[in-house]
């Protein structure tokens, strides 16, 4: 019996190879397993290569798995390009209609299923992902009823009848492996799960559930790879709230419009990719001169450009940070999992609107399209903040020309603000410097005052967790830094230094921007060396960090940017070649 | 009720002075009264460039954006609060250059607002450069040799993509301005007013005396029908877009909210945020 294994589908894109690891992973997680995917995709709609690779265990796992245990592969394309990922005692289930081979000189044992034949035998083709499906479960030793509540429910509109068949196929695959297993040794067993029942979900779903939670009524947002999920999701359940989306002709539009929305009181939010938040970066600084609230997610992918659309980097970390041109006050989060990203995405609302500041959401593309096991999210966790709205104006409001004193010096640099419509509340909103009123003004006195109180309104601030502090030792001998998707990895690897005699510490970073400068300097000074690990060529993490803390002698980047995420022992062997 | 004086302020426009944008200014306040609208209910949202300045300049709220995208904030507004009256303004460079996507698509779009256009024919903030609407030939700083590229037929494009409200005005003739503008505020849908605005310091070409003998009204064309497109836009071309007054005006189609039977309900920013524990655990259910 093992902890943890971990399964992969893969096929030609537009096979239904999302389907097949969808079903397989929502009853593991109903049996109260923690899952963790991973999507290999392109960008194109039908063809190449594609997979799907799962993790499972016992315990709460947030990383990709250094090997593979089970491939189900619909082509040889397939084992030719996953083969290498296989344990040594790990296990082929490849369709027997291709003629499946793998290198004879390996230990992998290869079962040829008929998955396409099984699949024809029930009454359609298509169902030779739930043979596959049915395969996999009897491999694991699954109790098939599982799946059952599962078909019923993805399938239940369709008929009882396609119910029926899509059980006929997952009992046909499972049957025929079993009556194979029995020739069959080392196969590995999954540990019963505790049957606890857990969400599953990728970060741009918690995103979108969070922003409805938060009371966004509105989105605005033109589609993009791989942030469109979030769309899709508001476009659904927004109507049932009263709310709705635009679907812009760009993403410029797309900013702008949710900066109107917001100016008129309606949370609404955008969200977009590298590309998109290029486009965005002179609407970023019109929120921030005009103090307007807007939270812009932004789903990290492959730059430069177009770059590598549908794979993982953090590259955009700098631009979030100093993009749009002058100086204005802005927030940037950057939650590590789909937990996290409910919880600060609901965070995010309250901060724009508590310090009237664009709020950047960052996530990375593992982040925001590999499901992960969530544990159930508590409604008892969500408050809503609108910070200084007020309703009626007074005459302390008012300037001497009557007008409402929108941009009020106040000593934290917040000013009271009104929606549109508000009687006595009549001002002036504008992306150029201007005067308490909104009124366009040089003066070089109103410049200081209005540039000083808008800079001051985030002095001090820190988010929930701004940084996520593992920190057992004093003296640690190497500190690992991150953020975004990377914290589970990382630790992973941390532990497995920690098993070698390594006192290891770890911080990530959920506040980007301002920076937690004090409480990351403390940990420095608590280890020998910082390695900062991050998915891109130029480390940016590791300058942030620099150039906030003034510590640079100890800094160390581990660096990756192809495309692909980190696996544990690659973080364990570089930072063990670099102590 | 509010009158003209209450849509005025105590700030003087930096327009130079004879500029059109004065008159495009007088017309907003007459036609904002004459409607019966409160200072509060009226947002103006305007654009970069001389004209951009508008929304400082009436005494109602307003919003100065950024460069060509006056409209996408204003239907950012409008979405959020269906009971504001709505008005983006901006000049030619503005919606027909840089924000021309936008026009565009607002049109298609066709959220209850109004667009107001100063149309001069060229760049007068940045002093003097050639504008999507400068004919062929025209001399400006950018084109010292006249301008190679076609003007836009902004009001066939309108037609073409398939506008409900399309009128054009001109600075000299406040009172049909004010007319065309109160006209397409009521309007239900999106009404685009292009007024030929001229300016008196950088284009020596399009000047008051030059539209005043070229323009003509439709309502001295014989059988003009604005519900006719077809006819709309063969007057157009015929007088190579030389026309003022409603020229275009469908009162058929609905508009954007009207298609969404929920947000003409009750507008966004009157809804409850929070949503119920019971609405939170269907949602998480189906993630389960």
């Amino acid at each position: 019996m093992v902890k943890q294994l971990s399964w992969k589908v893969g096929g030609q894109q537009g096979e239904g190879i999302e389907s097949t690891g969808e079903i397989f992973a929502i009853a593991l997680n109903r049996l109260g397993y923690y899952l963790y995917g991973y999507r290999h995709f392109s960008s194109r709609i039908k063809g190449g290569h594609t997979n799907n690779k799962i993790r499972v265990s016992t315990e709460n796992i947030q990383a990709i798995s250094d090997d593979l245990d089970i491939l189900v592969a619909f082509d040889q394309e397939t084992i030719d390009f996953n083969f290498h990922e296989l344990s040594d005692c790990g296990f082929v289930l490849a369709d027997t209609k291709f003629n499946p081979s793998i290198p004879t000189d390996s230990s992998v044992t290869l079962l040829a299923v008929p998955f396409t034949d099984l699949a024809t035998d029930v009454g359609a083709l298509v169902m030779k992902n739930m043979v596959a499906v049915g395969a996999s479960s009897a491999l694991l030793g699954l109790d098939n009823s599982i799946f059952k509540e599962v078909i019923t429910e993805i399938f239940g509109r369709k008929g009882q009848n396609i119910i029926d068949k899509n059980m006929q196929a997952i009992q046909a695959g499972y049957d025929f492996v079993e009556g194979k297993l029995k020739d069959v040794s080392n196969i590995k067993r999954l540990d019963p799960a505790d049957g606890n029942n857990r969400m599953f979900m990728i970060g741009n779903d918690a995103i979108a559930l969070g922003a409805v939670a938060a009371g966004c009524k509105f989105m605005a947002a033109y589609p993009i790879t791989p942030a469109s999920e979030i769309m899709e999701y508001l476009i659904k359940k927004l109507p049932q709230f009263g709310g709705t989306v635009i679907q812009t002709e760009d993403e410029i539009a797309a900013c702008t419009m949710a900066i109107g929305a917001n100016y008129a009181g309606v949370r609404t939010i955008t969200a977009s990719a590298g590309p998109g938040l290029s486009l965005m970066m002179e609407a970023i600084g019109l929120a921030g001169i005009t103090e307007t609230p807007v939270v812009i997610v932004n789903t990290q992918r492959g730059g430069p450009s177009t770059g590598l659309p549908t794979k993982q980097e953090q590259s955009d970390l700098m631009a979030m940070i100093y993009g749009t041109h002058g100086e204005i006050p802005k927030v940037v989060i950057a939650p590590s999992n789909s937990e996290e990203a409910f919880y600060d995405t609901v965070e995010a609302f309250n901060i724009s609107e508590i310090y009237q500041c664009p709020v950047i959401l960052l996530t990375d593309l593992q982040l925001s399209l590999g499901k992960q096991t969530v544990e159930k999210l508590d409604y008892n966790k969500i408050s809503i903040n609108r910070g200084k709205i007020i309703d009626e104006v007074t005459e302390a409001n008012l300037s001497k020309g009557g007008y409402f004193k929108r941009y009020e010096v106040t000593p934290d640099g917040v000013s009271p603000r009104v929606f549109p419509g508000t009687k006595d509340g009549l001002h002036h909103v504008t992306g150029v410097e201007h005067d308490e009123t909104g009124k366009p003004s040089e003066n070089p006195t109103n410049r200081d005052e209005q540039m000083d109180k808008r800079l001051r309104k985030l002095d001090g601030l820190r988010i929930t967790n701004a940084v996520i502090k593992d920190e057992p030792y004093q003296d640690a001998d190497v500190l690992l830094v991150g953020f975004n998707s990377t914290y589970g990895v990382i630790k992973e690897a941390r532990e497995r230094l920690e098993a070698d005699g390594i006192k290891v510490n770890q911080a990530h970073i959920r506040q980007v921007h301002p920076f937690p400068s004090d409480e990351v300097d403390t940990m420095i000074n608590s280890a020998n060396k910082v390695l900062v690990i991050e998915n891109n060529a130029t480390g940016q993490l590791a300058n942030i960090i620099k150039m906030n803390t003034g510590q640079n002698r100890k800094i160390t980047s581990v660096l990756k940017y192809d495309g692909n995420p980190f696996i544990p022992k690659e973080i364990y062997n570089r930072c063990k070649g670099l102590l | 009720m509010a009158t003209v004086k209450d849509f005025k302020n105590d700030v003087k426009p930096n327009w130079c002075p004879g500029c059109g944008d004065f008159s495009v200014q007088s017309a907003i306040q007459r036609a904002a009264a004459n409607i019966g609208l409160e200072p509060e209910q009226l947002a103006i949202v305007s654009g970069i460039g001389c004209s951009g300045r508008i929304s400082g300049y009436i005494r109602a709220y307003g919003f100065h954006g950024i460069h060509g995208r006056s409209l996408p904030i204003a239907q950012g507004v409008k979405v959020a609060n269906k009971e504001l009256t709505v008005i983006a303004a901006g000049g030619d460079g503005d919606g027909f250059a840089i924000g021309i996507a936008h026009t565009i698509h607002a049109i298609r779009r066709n959220i209850d607002m109004t667009y107001i256009v100063m149309d001069n024919q060229i760049y007068g903030l940045t002093k003097g450069q050639t504008s999507p609407r400068s004919d062929l030939g025209f001399v400006t700083k950018s084109t010292p040799k006249g301008s190679v590229e076609s003007p836009l037929s902004i009001m066939e494009m309108a037609l073409s993509a398939g506008a409900t409200f399309v009128a054009q005005g001109f600075s000299s003739d406040i009172k049909e301005l004010t007319e065309i503008i109160q006209a397409g505020i009521n309007h239900k849908g999106f009404s685009l007013i292009n007024v030929f605005s001229p300016c008196v310091t950088y284009n020596k070409i399009n000047t008051y005396e030059w539209f005043r003998s070229g323009l003509v009204k439709t309502s001295k064309i014989d059988n003009y029908n604005p519900t006719d497109r077809n006819q709309a836009m063969q007057e157009i071309m015929k007088h190579k877009g030389l026309l003022t007054g409603v020229i275009y005006h469908d009162q058929d189609r609905k508009c954007y909210r009207e298609l969404i039977p929920h947000l003409d309900k009750k507008s966004l920013k009157e809804l409850e945020l929070k949503i119920s524990e019971d609405e939170f655990n269907g949602l998480i259910k189906e993630f389960m």
